[in-house]
């Protein structure tokens, strides 16, 4: 397969992924803010903080106000990172490889595209949860279209690898801005606010009734242990990690537990010390550190599956 | 809705012979159109468009940065050719390219028909389409122009002409297959009843045609579609045919020259290319030779490609061919190369390059069109008798001052089909583009009909899509006859 056109399927993935976990960075704070008690201070900045971007944020917008957050990670034409201009580089590599992919895929991500564009400017902040959960059913489908329309080949594996890589990158941070909440009022640890605040976060991450059925209690250790190393779960990092290595070994037809390639290693690497982590001891080398560390060593392996795959030089 | 009412006019109807007499191919046609409602009509055509936005078949527009797509307006009545006139056609078209195709290898190769007169060499040197990194080339098989898009058009009185060759990259093959896709959806019934001859065998031909090329011996060479990329007005149909023939669809970023081959870039490493068809001009193609600041083509191409080690369709240099002064030669071309009359006319030429042409033409602006010689697509046109008196003298400044770039010819005035408005069906002008494929053993294809393109503005000459222009599926109905039948045909029309 072309390295630009596997490079396009994979970028395809990642992007229609990414809007849809912006819309769940936002709406997990726009939960957690319905549950504090009136008075509280909105707190807007760690959104944007996650995002890596708050620097960008405070030049443009200045105050983060509700408006502001949201204006700018969903309508921002102008950030790259906002879910307009995901959906809009989205189409754009699909529109490049229209051949490759299903008819069905192309229309799918050119509604979506278009469903978001016709929603700006925002709507009422009242109308806004309604628009996120569009956003995440329309990448959804788009997902379930994938699959069961396009031929499970080299390109749909380099397609997953797109979106399983931002998945587990995006549910990482989701659990990072539950981190920042918490930050300024250590006082409510164990708290029914405390409590409130995880279940608005599982709950976004559509984790809520799954971690029901292996927890019973809400505690922010078994909350960051299903988020980050559940094994069954589809949106927990160690489940996206174990399929993108498939994925990325079906592509290579390495047998697994080997590598051939700075990708797989990478990898596979990052894989193995998750399955062999405990929560506890995440907990204590600090949640926080733990999952920014995480963080950068997805980029590596994106880097090296750049690298690897999509880079070819002419010798 | 009923054809009462439509007048065909003092035009060549494609459709009508007079008021309310349909041509005996048209007439069941009409028969069941007329049987449908105003409103079915209406409906069928906006589901014809829907079903042609749905499946992709769109055109770019470039000014606008979102990557607007739009579709080619597309009316449901069909343009209808019987099949005894169709073959005439087919075989006045067989004859030119045959004849052209010879031309390219002799101008490339030892220019006999300029040693001998035929055509002044100081036109093939100054024309913009002549490449001189070309000469001495030998493309496989002799082939030059393996697909050609030539466009027709038929006068008042029914005379058909060639108007232009189109030999470099001709598009718009990609609507002949889907319009009729939608329109056997639109009217099944006909379809059923009528003998209209298929189109859709028309990639497989292509990628025949493709796969003859490659270098001998190889078991299964690798054939590619290259393009611009999606920003390209036509990338439909770039995407669209590489999908159709199962082949890499492949930009010049894609590709790279190593160890002497052309090679694309894949996840497994360099992979061997044995065939391209390419979708981008000469200029653009290689900038080591051509235009070096082209970023569109592969450096050092054009080598493999004189070392025999990869096969380009079509040929390199086939431009010349494309030039309009050139272009008043195949008449002559036809005659020195194969000793034969040509069977498809030329619309009638002066060359401003001759002092005495030039002169008619000066005189006659208001009733002429003038070209530039090396343009196409409606581009650096004056439509004489539309123009106004200023217009008309800057055009003859401009004529003056390089006359060899100007040819100009009489004012057609184009055949007409009715096409159906808000509420009624008004006539309007169509020219015709067939596609024909080259093959080897000089086994020359011609997709039964072509691309119908229709001027929707009333009125209006212009077929353009840039300018209001359309498009209609091309019937060829009946059967064929047989090859005497053919031959009186031909000769009564030549």
């Amino acid at each position: 397969m072309l390295s630009r056109v596997a490079d396009s399927i994979y970028w395809l993935n990642r992007y229609v992924e990414r809007a849809e976990n912006i819309a769940r960075f936002i709406d997990v704070n726009l939960n957690l803010l319905l549950d504090s008690p009136p008075g509280t201070q909105q707190q807007w900045n760690p959104v944007v903080l996650t995002t890596g971007d708050l620097a960008l944020f405070k030049e443009r917008y200045g105050e983060a106000t509700a408006e502001n957050v949201v204006q700018f990670l969903a309508f921002d034409a102008e950030y790259s990172n906002s879910i307009i201009s995901c959906l809009k580089a989205a189409r754009e590599n699909a529109r490049s490889v229209r051949e490759i992919i299903s008819s069905e895929m192309w229309e799918q991500v050119n509604t979506f595209y278009h469903q978001v564009k016709d929603a700006s400017p925002a709507p009422q902040l009242a109308g806004l949860s309604e628009f996120f959960s569009e956003v995440k059913m329309s990448s959804h489908l788009f997902a379930g279209i994938m699959d069961a329309t396009m031929s499970h080949n080299e390109g749909w594996h380099f397609g997953q690898l797109g979106r399983l890589i931002e998945r587990a990158d995006k549910t990482a941070r989701i659990l990072d801005v539950k981190y920042f909440i918490l930050l300024p009022s250590v006082q409510d640890i164990g708290t029914t606010l405390d409590e409130l605040q995880w279940i608005a976060l599982l709950k976004s991450a559509s984790g809520y009734e799954m971690y029901r059925k292996c927890q019973h209690r809400i505690t922010p250790q078994e909350v960051a242990h299903f988020l980050l190393l559940d094994r069954e779960f589809p949106r927990s990092v160690l489940f996206c990690l174990l399929q993108a290595e498939w994925s990325l070994h079906e592509i290579s037809g390495t047998s697994t537990g080997r590598w051939t390639n700075p990708a797989e290693r990478t990898l596979g690497r990052l894989r193995s010390e998750l399955e062999f982590i405990t929560i506890e001891e995440v907990i204590q080398g600090g949640l926080h550190e733990f999952l920014d560390q995480t963080q950068s060593r997805l980029n590596s392996v994106s880097e090296k599956i750049f690298e690897t795959f999509f880079a070819l030089e002419a010798v | 809705m009923r054809f009462d009412q439509y007048d065909p006019g003092d035009f060549y109807d494609e459709l009508f012979v007079t008021q309310g007499q349909p041509r005996p191919e048209a007439a069941l046609l009409t028969k069941r159109i007329s049987s449908l409602s105003l409103e079915e009509l209406h409906q069928r055509q906006q589901a014809a468009q829907t079903a042609l936005f749905k499946l992709g078949v769109t055109f770019n527009v470039y000014s606008n940065n979102e990557g607007t797509e739009r579709i080619l307006p597309f009316d449901i009545i069909p343009r209808i050719l019987p099949a005894n006139e169709w073959d005439w056609i087919e075989r006045g078209l067989k004859q030119r390219i045959y004849a052209l195709n010879l031309f390219l290898s002799d101008i490339y190769g030892d220019q006999k028909i300029i040693k001998d007169g035929v055509i002044p060499a100081e036109l093939i040197h100054s024309a913009t389409g002549f490449l001189k990194p070309c000469l001495g080339l030998k493309p496989p098989e002799g082939i030059w122009c393996h697909i050609t898009g030539t466009d027709l058009v038929r006068d008042r009185d029914g005379q058909w002409y060639v108007l232009e060759d189109n030999l470099r990259c001709p598009s718009g093959v990609s609507y002949v297959l889907e319009n009729r896709r939608v329109m056997k959806s639109t009217f099944p019934m006909v379809f059923n009843r009528m003998a209209i001859r298929p189109v859709d065998d028309y990639a497989g031909k292509l990628l025949g045609t493709l796969l003859d090329l490659a270098p001998a011996g190889l078991p299964n060479p690798t054939v590619v579609v290259l393009t611009p990329g999606m920003y390209n007005s036509a990338y439909f149909e770039h995407s669209f045919l590489a999908q159709q023939m199962g082949v890499e669809l492949v930009e010049g970023r894609d590709l790279v020259v190593a160890d002497g081959y052309l090679q694309m870039r894949t996840t497994k490493g360099l992979s061997r290319v044995d065939v391209i068809y390419r979708r981008i001009d000469d200029d653009f193609i290689d900038p080591l030779v051509f235009r070096p600041d082209s970023l569109l083509g592969v450096p050092g191409l054009t080598e493999v490609y004189r070392a025999g080690r990869v096969a380009i369709a079509n040929a390199l240099g086939t431009g010349i061919a494309d030039d309009k002064v050139i272009y008043a030669y195949v008449p002559q071309m036809i005659q020195y190369y194969l000793g034969e009359d040509q069977l498809l006319p030329n619309v009638p030429t002066y060359l401003c390059w001759e002092p005495d042409q030039l002169q008619h033409v000066l005189t006659n602006l208001d009733s002429l069109v003038v070209k530039a010689a090396s343009e196409s697509g409606g581009y650096g046109m004056l439509v004489g008798p539309h123009a106004t008196p200023t217009q008309r003298e800057e055009f003859a400044d401009r004529i003056k001052a390089k006359p060899r770039n100007y040819i100009a010819q009489p004012t057609l005035c184009l055949s007409r089909v009715p096409t159906l408005f808000e509420d009624h069906f008004a006539g309007c002008h169509v020219d015709l583009r067939p596609y024909i494929l080259y093959g080897k053993d000089d086994n020359i294809y011609v997709n039964p009909g072509g691309l119908t393109r229709v001027a929707l503005r009333k009125g209006s000459l212009v077929v353009n899509s840039s300018q209001g222009g359309g498009s209609k599926d091309t019937w060829v109905v009946g059967h064929t006859l047989s090859q005497s039948q053919t031959q009186t045909q031909t000769q009564s029309q030549s």
